[in-house]
């Protein structure tokens, strides 16, 4: 069974027949998210599915806009509504629709199974409560904790992301931390409950570059110690690359490209993907122009019926213009190009490069 | 922090001094005099008024008199228009009338200005929005002039099920007390629906909804604080309108309130009476707005008492 085909293949499955032996952790079919807003609708995630094992890594990466904090606010309900609207699709988590449940069962999930960091520390922080406050939150929600044992357990997991004098600290607001600090801090509360799935929106996106790497080592360390599965969010091939175990492309709303990191770089099956590889500085020889992909991201608030790369494609043609969905063109690896999958483009030969 | 309320009250005693010097020279040296009245008075009954009211005497050492009290005692010597009267007795009397009316106005407005506004505010552009916000608006244009002698159409004449006017039994609070309240009920509403809208459009929102917490969590323990703050800061400077009556609901409702001096002291040339009134209110003023600034240290983390 392929995952990104899936919904058409385990549609049995799901009606509980045919228990599946191994079903994944976390399994999106065909989520369609819109904005209604008063210049239009803004299609910002459009027919995404992908799915997630226990334990597994997984990058979304893409520009601005792409939709991709869209859908992970979307598996969550995070979007505001109005004017958002989850317009149809599943999210099925260890069984549960988090798309249809009652608000119930997703607010027991929410914190407690599936958590979040968010890619601005400063503001996802309330300043008006102290650390203290807001880092037990998820325990005395979830779990039925007196109020000495949550700070026992909050000062412990402060220490375990690498906050110094934690004991203290975890009387001070959030104004009175530093942005890596901060981000440690949101770690500590997403992990506070030891969550089965830990969602991170451009963790390190509002972050000095030295802290960078740390805030991504902690959540490798912490996902090692609760063996979590991790979807993260961003538009930094080369974070993902390094961090990830498959990676979803996404442009204009829609996965264009899913496979192993490994051959997403080696076996390129999307010109998008290919186009943000040769936009990488570091991969381009010295002293050449920075290479820029031409034009501009389309405008999703119109309806798009073929491929969205099609107007700064410089492998188009005409039947680009035809719809086009996410196919198995090699082993577990799917791409959305009805060239590739006409086996017409090669982008992993070498004259390409 | 008690540094702080030290300093800005020893801060606040020059202030209330220019206010004082300034409505002195500002009274004295306006046109006419308490003692011109419609029927020419003699001259000599004139002369024994203004010895009487130490008028007689230059200006300055009439100001230095009048400050002395003032500092000393807290003086404001007599009222030139009710005899044998002095200002601290006509305010001892008035203010606890304007007082008690104006806790109850302030109880009413932030009862249901903040139920209204953050009602609105949870469901923006709805129904639940638009209602709340069309009555506050109502009540902001609609002056107490309107609604006072509408309270009294209606509840008083009508239904019978109040007195129309006095200030007798507890009952007689109650439509006074609607008429302030309700207007500034309509300005809370709309501060509070400004201040929760906001809040509730921040990230940190967002990350108590992703822990788990329930709306009524997310509403009380993260937005109220931050959202309310608008409505700490207007609440100063209007408590010091409220609790001091208002000329025109003292007036509809004949109570004897503290509001109608501030209009009829000047009307009457009464020269005590306006230094009382204009001072007691600068006074007020200040300690409200100290109180204001205490409150929101208090709320803001993020302040700090310098």
């Amino acid at each position: 069974m392929e995952y990104w085909n899936a919904p058409y293949f385990i549609t049995p499955s799901l009606h509980h027949s045919v228990p599946d032996p191994m079903p994944p952790l976390l399994q999106v079919e065909n989520l369609h998210t819109s904005f209604h807003t008063r210049h239009g609708i803004v299609r910002a995630v459009h027919d995404v599915s992908f799915s997630l094992e226990k334990g597994e890594t997984l990058g979304i990466v893409g520009e601005s806009g792409s939709g991709k904090s869209v859908t992970c606010y979307s598996l969550l309900r995070l979007i505001p509504e109005p004017p958002g609207r989850i317009e149809k699709g599943k999210a099925l988590f260890d069984g549960v629709d988090l798309l249809s449940c009652s608000k119930n069962q997703l607010r027991s999930i929410r914190g407690k199974r599936v958590s979040m960091i968010f890619q601005d520390p400063m503001t996802s922080l309330n300043p008006f409560l102290k650390i203290e406050d807001q880092l037990i939150e998820p325990l005395l929600i979830h779990e039925n904790l007196s109020r000495d044992e949550a700070v026992k357990r909050g000062v412990k997991a402060l220490q375990d992301v690498g906050v110094p004098g934690a004991e203290e600290r975890i009387k001070a607001y959030p104004h009175e931390f530093s942005g890596g600090m901060r981000q440690r801090v949101m770690i500590a509360m997403a992990l506070i409950t030891k969550p089965d799935l830990l969602i991170a929106d451009e963790p390190t996106t509002a972050l000095d570059v030295t802290v960078q790497a740390q805030i991504l080592e902690l959540i490798k360390k912490m996902q090692k110690e609760i063996g979590m599965a991790v979807i993260l969010i961003s538009h930094d091939l080369g974070v993902v690359s390094g961090f990830c175990d498959r990676v979803n492309v996404m442009y204009a709303g829609r996965v264009v490209e899913s496979a192993n990191i490994a051959d997403l770089f080696a076996r390129t099956q999307h010109p998008y993907t290919r186009a943000l590889q040769k936009s990488i500085p570091a991969l381009q020889p010295k002293g050449a122009e920075l290479y820029t992909i031409p034009g501009m991201p389309p405008d999703v608030s119109k309806p798009i019926r073929g491929c969205p790369f099609v107007p700064r494609c410089e492998f188009a043609q005409p039947k680009c213009e035809n719809p086009v969905e996410l196919l198995e063109v090699e082993p577990n690896h799917g791409s959305a190009c009805l060239r590739v999958q006409q086996k017409e483009l090669d982008l992993t030969s070498e004259d390409l490069r | 922090m008690l540094r702080f309320i030290v300093r800005r009250i020893l801060e606040t005693i020059p202030v209330l001094l220019i206010v004082a010097t300034l409505t002195f020279f500002m009274v004295r040296l306006a046109p006419g005099n308490p003692f011109d009245t419609e029927r020419a008075v003699t001259p000599e009954v004139r002369k024994n008024l203004e010895a009487f009211y130490g008028r007689d005497k230059p200006l300055p050492q009439q100001y230095f008199t009048f400050m002395k009290n003032l500092v000393t005692r807290g003086d404001f010597g007599p009222s030139t228009r009710y005899p044998n009267r002095t200002v601290n007795e006509l305010i001892g009397e008035s203010f606890p009338v304007s007082l008690e009316l104006g806790l109850y106005s302030i109880a009413i407005a932030l009862f249901f200005g903040l139920i209204a506004g953050v009602i609105a505010a949870l469901r923006p552009n709805t129904l639940s929005d638009y209602v709340p916000m069309s009555l506050a608006m109502i009540g902001i244009c609609l002056p107490t002039f309107v609604i006072g002698p509408l309270l009294i159409l209606i509840f008083a004449l009508m239904l019978g099920w109040f007195n129309a006017s006095g200030w007798f039994s507890p009952i007689d609070r109650v439509l006074p007390a609607l008429t302030m309240g309700g207007i500034y009920a309509a300005y809370i509403a709309r501060l509070s629906r400004g201040g929760m809208l906001e809040v509730l459009n921040q990230d940190f929102i967002r990350t108590a909804r992703a822990k788990g917490a329930s709306e009524k969590r997310v509403i009380f323990k993260h937005a109220l604080r931050g959202g309310l703050l608008p409505v700490i800061s207007f609440l100063g400077p209007a408590m010091a309108g409220i609790v001091t009556g208002s000329f025109v609901v003292e007036t509809i409702f004949q109570i004897p309130g503290l509001g109608r001096y501030f209009v009829t002291a000047a009307f009457n040339r009464d020269d005590g009476m306006i230094m009382g009134t204009v001072i007691f209110y600068a006074t007020l003023i200040i300690t409200l707005n100290l109180i204001v600034d205490v409150v929101q240290v208090w709320l803001n983390p993020k302040l700090k008492f310098e």
